[in-house]
């Protein structure tokens, strides 16, 4: 393979990772509108749908170890190629937290009467652009940027200790929906963790470009 | 923080073939019991600077030294230096095998019998070509002849060779070429135990070995208006992960020129 293929084959490795990120996305936003509207058999959808962005994950896998066998990468290139290998684990897991939301969706069924807190499809809107920004960066390089994902990160963690708050208050004063009001902690909880997974792209993006680990430094919620 | 130790170092390092330059204002410094990687593409002049380290370049009646070069902060220009003395001191390993046509034994008792060695020569042989791990494989034939031996074998019995005469460096121009991976593995490895005792430099052309076997990586590289001038000297590590100089980023990922 010579130097030209092998440039091809990384540009063509990124924008497979582009697709899974749109695939992640479309599962997130699925996952929040079978909540919001109890649809069962979308949620199902999105269940079932987590085969195929962990096939992606894999498929990626097994490209970018050819080309670390094949290339030997150094410097930018190996940096490139860890980088790929890492944001596709870090989206597969969001995959995982979109199917974990659709999950809970079954399990709360359609016949519950409480509403959703208003908070959840808010941090899903947030975690969606953190995710395509953090992209973003990856596609064009953009440090800026991706410090910039890392900063919106602090937004989510202040909806989600508002919306648990919240939720906590809703279950002491209507008990008959504790069951519901722990679901949907969940979900936030699944929600939170995205929008960690997305500084932790911007962090890979980062790295790519400087060479330097550990982003930017701050210390950021570690939940699970 | 632990003040580095160097065993060789150039300073303002300049060689000229006639009136051609070909390394130019080389300042670099060689730590002690590690080892230095020089790595550049070719005709950037990394072999002649490795040669200046042991004064080889004496040899070529056009080749001129400007600058410094300390061995243990004595000048090695100095007048007071013998040149055949210093080849001693720091040996050379080449790009083919190049054992002299004799048997095994009389290659590597070759140098000490020159230098008037008096002492046990059979513990000599044999230290040294156990330092090279060959010891094993031609213990039972040393009377037989060199040119018997594989490529690999050669080029362990060639570091033996140099190892005899005791060098606190040794100076190794691509010394893997002519070799297949097997034998090339086996002469990494001897490196780095070597590395233990001995100071190396070693120009390669094979960036994942001088990302595998050295401590250190100076880039040398030629433009229109200089040749051989270093561009970056650091960690191997941090050269072959992360280099600051974006002429070391192209040449070690394939993208020159």
């Amino acid at each position: 393979m010579v130097r030209a293929d092998f440039d091809r084959s990384l540009e063509e490795l990124q924008a497979e990772l582009v697709v899974l990120g749109e695939m992640v996305e479309a599962a997130i936003l699925k996952a929040m509108d079978a909540l919001e509207r109890r649809d069962m058999a979308m949620a199902y959808e999105v269940v079932a749908g987590d085969d195929l962005i962990d096939e992606k994950r894999f498929e990626l896998e097994e490209k970018s170890i050819d080309l670390i066998a094949t290339q030997q990468p150094l410097a930018i290139d190996l940096r490139t190629l860890l980088s790929v290998l890492h944001i596709a684990v870090e989206l597969e897991r969001m995959g995982d937290y979109a199917e974990g939301i659709g999950k809970i969706c079954m399990i709360i069924g359609d016949d519950v009467p409480v509403e959703i807190p208003k908070q959840l499809p808010q941090m899903a809107k947030m975690g969606i652009t953190m995710l395509r920004r953090s992209l973003k960066s990856l596609v064009d390089r953009d440090t800026v940027l991706a410090n910039d994902v890392w900063d919106s990160d602090d937004e989510v963690d202040v909806l989600y200790d508002g919306v648990c708050r919240q939720i906590f208050l809703d279950m002491g004063q209507h008990p008959h929906t504790i069951e519901a009001a722990t679901h949907f902690l969940w979900v936030a909880h699944d929600l939170e963790r995205i929008a960690d997974r997305a500084t932790n792209i911007a962090e890979r993006v980062i790295f790519l470009v400087t060479g330097r680990s550990g982003g930017s430094g701050k210390h950021h919620r570690e939940t699970q | 923080m632990q003040e580095m130790d160097y065993i060789l170092q150039t300073r303002g390092l300049s060689v000229y073939y006639d009136t051609k330059k070909v390394v130019t204002d080389v300042n670099l410094d060689v730590a002690r019991n590690r080892i230095t990687a020089i790595i550049g593409p070719s005709g950037c002049g990394k072999s002649t600077l490795l040669r200046c380290f042991n004064r080889m370049n004496d040899l070529i009646p056009t080749a001129r030294v400007e600058g410094q070069v300390l061995f243990d902060g004595r000048d090695l220009y100095g007048p007071d230096i013998d040149p055949t003395e210093i080849r001693y001191l720091i040996g050379m390993v080449f790009q083919r095998p190049n054992p002299f046509p004799k048997s095994i034994y009389d290659n590597v008792a070759f140098g000490p019998r020159i230098n008037g060695f008096k002492g046990d020569m059979e513990e000599v042989v044999e230290r040294s070509l156990r330092r090279a791990a060959l010891w094993d494989e031609v213990k039972d034939r040393l009377k037989a002849s060199a040119l018997a031996l594989s490529g690999g074998q050669q080029q362990r019995l060639c570091i033996a060779r140099a190892l005899a005469v005791e060098p606190s460096v040794i100076l190794m121009d691509e010394p893997c070429s002519a070799l297949d991976p097997i034998a090339t593995l086996a002469i990494e490895e001897l490196m780095r135990e070597l590395s233990e005792d001995y100071s190396i430099i070693i120009v390669t052309h094979n960036m994942q070995q001088a990302a595998r076997v050295s401590n250190y990586t100076a880039f040398l590289m030629v433009e229109e208006s200089r040749v051989g001038f270093l561009v970056e000297f650091g960690e191997s590590r941090r050269i072959f992960t992360n280099p600051v100089d974006e002429r070391t980023e192209a040449y070690i990922t394939g993208r020159f020129g």
